[in-house]
């Protein structure tokens, strides 16, 4: 294990908390009594839904479809009865509602048909299809849908396939506990990964705080009898599994901001993924379920095997929480949000359900102003000059933020973790981040609006310009006409003398007429009535008065008819 | 707390001081050791002043009194000017500094954080300025016992001319002028025999030196825990050896060694405690070596050609001036737009 490791700049040592969770091995989780899939768990289009209340569906059946370029599929996570396709809470500190599939189960737990895929004869973008259409997304947090991500780069071939099992957020140790437990099959997944990648070589970068997960997946991949795969232990520093830190440490690359990682021959998967794509593989099984550690707060921190769509208090319950409980965070505590409610599901996204209290994660010292001590840009993984960036947000002056790469924050929360004036430093730039965001959108919308006016007032000349043409060659052929007739026909009886005489009178009594009664018929159709642009609705009742206006008019317009005929 | 990151490292401003003032307790006891008990009494004048000055400023501003008045800032402030003034400056004149560092330096410019300029050194130079007698008068190691001290401290006694001289700074400056006139009696005289004098010890003034030599344990504990980076101690010391060492090198009998250029005065404290003020210094890693080193090329200018005593204070606060564009100017690359 003689590979020469990276660094990446600053970086923080939280206490880790992972003992607590990993002393028992995975458990199953007992069916609730309702399901609650949300369609949109991914990063991409919203998948509409396939089913409707009152179906019922099998475990593994598509119950979203993946809509759009780039959009994952949602399936049941059990049998039983579609129950609504209603708006649910979503698992987001907001509080906002999302479209939801949910289900109550019949308690068989019944699986549909499965199609498994042999990927080393299948064609690339069909294998790409099948993963799309079996929901596999990244478990690691980001849930970036996993077959847009399984695309070699312009060379048709990869150097680095990188696998993420550092897992540097405390608390959570659902990969630790995945890699002890499932290495096998994970290395299955992670050789279709390597395939599809037509990668060179694969690097499994592991947190040295978990020895245990690093030796399984050695003798994993010793088994195998693969190589150019290595397992490898890297130095236990938040965040070290962020995607481009761990792409630093292995690789020494650094993907900027905004660019692809594959263009640097480098492509990051979490070992959860790789195990997902294992199951959908080889065999047939869609992302219904995945490995969550609930932590925190609770008597026995565990982790468990949950079907998505779980609501959170279902498996909470099962680790025993304290008393105190007042919250739960979903991720670990250095970039996990709030949840809204203690009933939210279980989603793609859920890695970990943090059970927190007043006591364990106590609100910080008041705020104090900044004394620039710089330990922020000594903490921040990405180079920045947090502190900088603070003063930019909180002036608002956005543009200098930008310029100060506000947009490299990949929001770890150390510059946070470390001020000691206890200001909430990634606050301010997540503030920044939205309002420039808006502002952008407010910008889109005004172009596209004076785009519009512009077009408008564009096509009014034009057509100006198309009928005065009309009208010249109208006029222009009215002459000419008219110039033939009065050539053609003089009165008879007329002398030689005056046959030309009346002929201008005439023609230019014809030009008039025919101007007026084109400019008659432009009148009428240049201004419509104002019940020409009406609702159907409402010309229904003009039409229905109208009648009945007809009808009392008749009488008085026509003579009565005779009473008694 | 809504939002992440929901734990905390144990850091507050508080500490961050209390860690400062502690490092500045070896020196100051080789301070009170040497000279006498004289500058503990000034530190406790100043240190009353400038919390009574913080406490009007921020009733008058509408400010919380508690969090502010014990984030030990203002008390920084006040150890650095009364280790900087003269241990025999009479109340009224540490009293006077303190106030215009705490409120007009600090908190007229938005209080803690908001300061551009260092508040101690800022006092230092007005005064400096409207005093200069009061300020440039320093007793020698060991010269006056407690009670002399607090007679003139107090106002009791005020013949400073017949007890008092110049720092060995000022007195080795005096002395190498009087070295080049040919007429002098100690013309052709080179610096290190010029020091054979009571005021001066093995390497600068007699006993200030180990003042400077417990600043220096204090600063680099400071280092060690990771208070202030290396960079501004190191850019400043380096920067005043090499601009010493360069004009010694051409002409030792006429400047002071490089030695005892960084042993004497306030070079030490400037070094790990003045210029290392986060609030008014550079920020980046090059902007910090640019900085220290810019203010000890002019603090040997001052010292040097100049007429006053040190050169730190002014070189401190022109260094100040130049932090905006020094720290625009030194941004780092970030993350994947390094050239490597």
């Amino acid at each position: 294990m003689l590979r020469k490791l990276f660094k990446f700049h600053g970086g923080v040592k939280p206490q880790t908390n992972k003992e607590q969770s990993t002393t028992a091995p995975i458990a199953a989780v007992p069916l609730p009594d309702r399901l609650v899939i949300p369609l949109h768990q991914a990063v991409g289009g919203h998948p509409r839904p396939l089913v409707q209340p009152g179906d019922r569906v099998f475990k593994g059946q598509r119950i979203g479809g993946a809509d759009g370029s780039l959009s994952s599929a949602v399936h049941a996570s059990t049998s039983g009865l579609v129950r609504a396709v209603a708006p649910a809470v979503m698992p987001h500190t907001s509080g906002l509602t999302t479209l939801s599939v949910i289900i109550e189960p019949d308690g068989e737990d019944r699986w549909g048909e499965l199609d498994k895929v042999n990927y080393r004869s299948t064609p690339p973008d069909e294998l790409r299809d099948f993963l799309r259409d079996a929901g596999v997304v990244g478990l690691g947090g980001a849930v970036f849908p996993s077959y847009a991500k399984l695309k070699p780069g312009k060379e048709g071939k990869l150097k680095t396939l990188v696998i993420n099992g550092a897992e540097c957020e405390p608390f959570i140790t659902c990969d630790d506990m995945l890699m002890r437990e499932r290495a096998g099959d994970m290395l299955k997944g992670i050789l279709a990964m390597r395939h599809m990648l037509q990668a060179e070589e694969v690097l499994i970068g592991i947190e040295d705080n978990k020895p245990q997960a690093v030796a399984a997946v050695q003798a994993a991949i010793a088994a195998s009898g693969q190589s150019g795969i290595e397992a490898v232990a890297i130095p236990t520093r938040y965040p070290a599994g962020g995607a481009k830190q761990l792409i630093r440490v292995l690789t020494g690359i650094e993907v900027p901001h905004g660019r692809r990682s594959t263009d640097f021959g480098v492509q990051c998967f979490n070992v959860g993924t790789a195990y997902s794509i294992y199951e959908a593989l080889e065999l047939g099984r869609p992302l219904i379920s995945r490995l969550v550690t609930v932590a925190g707060n609770v008597n026995a921190p565990r982790n468990y095997d949950v079907l998505i769509g779980t609501p959170m208090d279902h498996l909470v319950r099962l680790a025993g929480p304290r008393a105190d409980t007042d919250r739960y965070i979903m991720g670990g505590p250095m970039m996990g949000v709030r949840m809204p409610a203690f009933d939210v599901p279980v989603v793609k996204a859920t890695n970990c359900i943090l059970v927190g209290s007043e006591a364990m994660f106590p609100a910080p010292a008041p705020e104090m102003p900044c004394i620039r001590c710089g330990e922020c840009a000594k903490a921040c993984p990405a180079d920045l000059a947090p502190f900088e960036l603070y003063w930019f947000s909180r002036s608002k002056n956005f543009g200098k933020a930008q310029e100060y790469h506000l947009f490299d924050c990949i929001e770890c929360g150390c510059c946070s973790f470390v001020c000691p004036s206890h200001i909430p430093l990634v606050d301010y730039y997540r503030f920044s981040k939205s309002e420039i965001w808006a502002r952008e959108r407010e910008k889109e919308a005004a172009d596209a609006a004076r785009d519009r006016f512009e077009f408008k007032n564009h096509r009014q000349e034009r057509e100006k310009l198309e009928k005065a043409e009309k009208l010249a060659a109208k006029a222009a052929a009215t002459r000419e006409k008219v110039a033939a007739d009065g050539a053609t026909a003089p009165a008879p009886g007329s002398d030689a003398a005056t046959p030309a005489k009346p002929a201008p009178d005439a023609a230019k009594r014809a030009l008039i007429e025919a101007a007026m009664e084109k400019a008659r018929q432009q009148k009428a159709q240049a201004a419509p009535k104002n019940t020409d642009q009406l609702s159907p609705d409402v010309q229904a009742e003009i039409a229905d008065i109208e009648a009945r206006r007809e009808i009392v008019a008749k009488p008085a317009a026509s003579p009565l008819p005779p009473q008694d005929a | 707390m809504i939002n992440s990151p929901f734990v905390r490292k144990a850091a507050s401003v508080q500490s961050v001081m209390l860690q400062v003032l502690l490092a500045l307790v070896p020196g100051i006891a080789a301070y009170v050791w040497f000279f006498g008990a004289g500058i503990l009494v000034q530190i406790a004048i100043a240190s009353a002043a400038a919390l009574a000055g913080e406490a009007a400023m921020l009733a008058i501003r509408g400010k919380p009194k508690a969090i502010f008045l014990t984030d030990l800032s203002a008390i920084v402030t006040a150890w650095l000017i009364a280790l900087t003034f003269p241990p025999i400056a009479p109340w009224w004149l540490t009293v006077t500094g303190t106030l215009l560092a705490v409120v007009v330096v600090k908190q007229l410019y938005g209080g803690l954080g908001q300061n551009p300029f260092n508040p101690a050194m800022a006092a230092f130079c007005l005064m400096i300025v409207a005093y200069p007698a009061l300020m440039s008068q320093w007793p020698a190691a060991g010269q006056l016992d407690f009670k002399t001290q607090l007679d003139l401290i107090f106002g009791g006694l005020r013949q400073v001319d017949a007890i008092t001289g110049a720092t060995p700074l000022d007195a080795l400056r005096t002395a190498l002028r009087a070295a080049a006139n040919p007429d002098s009696q100690v013309h052709g005289l080179r610096a290190a025999q010029l020091m054979d004098g009571p005021a001066f010890g093995f390497l600068g003034g007699k006993g200030s030196e180990w003042i400077a030599l417990g600043y220096l344990v204090g600063g680099l504990w400071l280092i060690q825990r990771r208070i202030i980076t290396w960079h501004i101690p190191f850019a400043f010391c380096g920067a005043l050896l090499v601009t010493a060492g360069l004009l010694w090198g051409v002409r030792p009998d006429a400047f002071a060694s490089p030695v005892f250029h960084l042993a004497s005065g306030g070079a030490m404290l400037g070094a790990f405690f003045i210029l290392t003020d986060p609030v008014s210094g550079a920020t980046t890693p090059r902007g910090k070596l640019l900085f220290a080193a810019g203010a000890a090329v002019l603090t040997y200018v001052i010292r040097t050609f100049g007429a006053y005593p040190d050169g730190i204070a002014f070189a401190t606060l022109l260094m100040n001036i130049l932090v905006p564009i020094i720290d625009m100017k030194t941004q780092a690359p970030v993350f994947g737009h390094k050239k490597d």
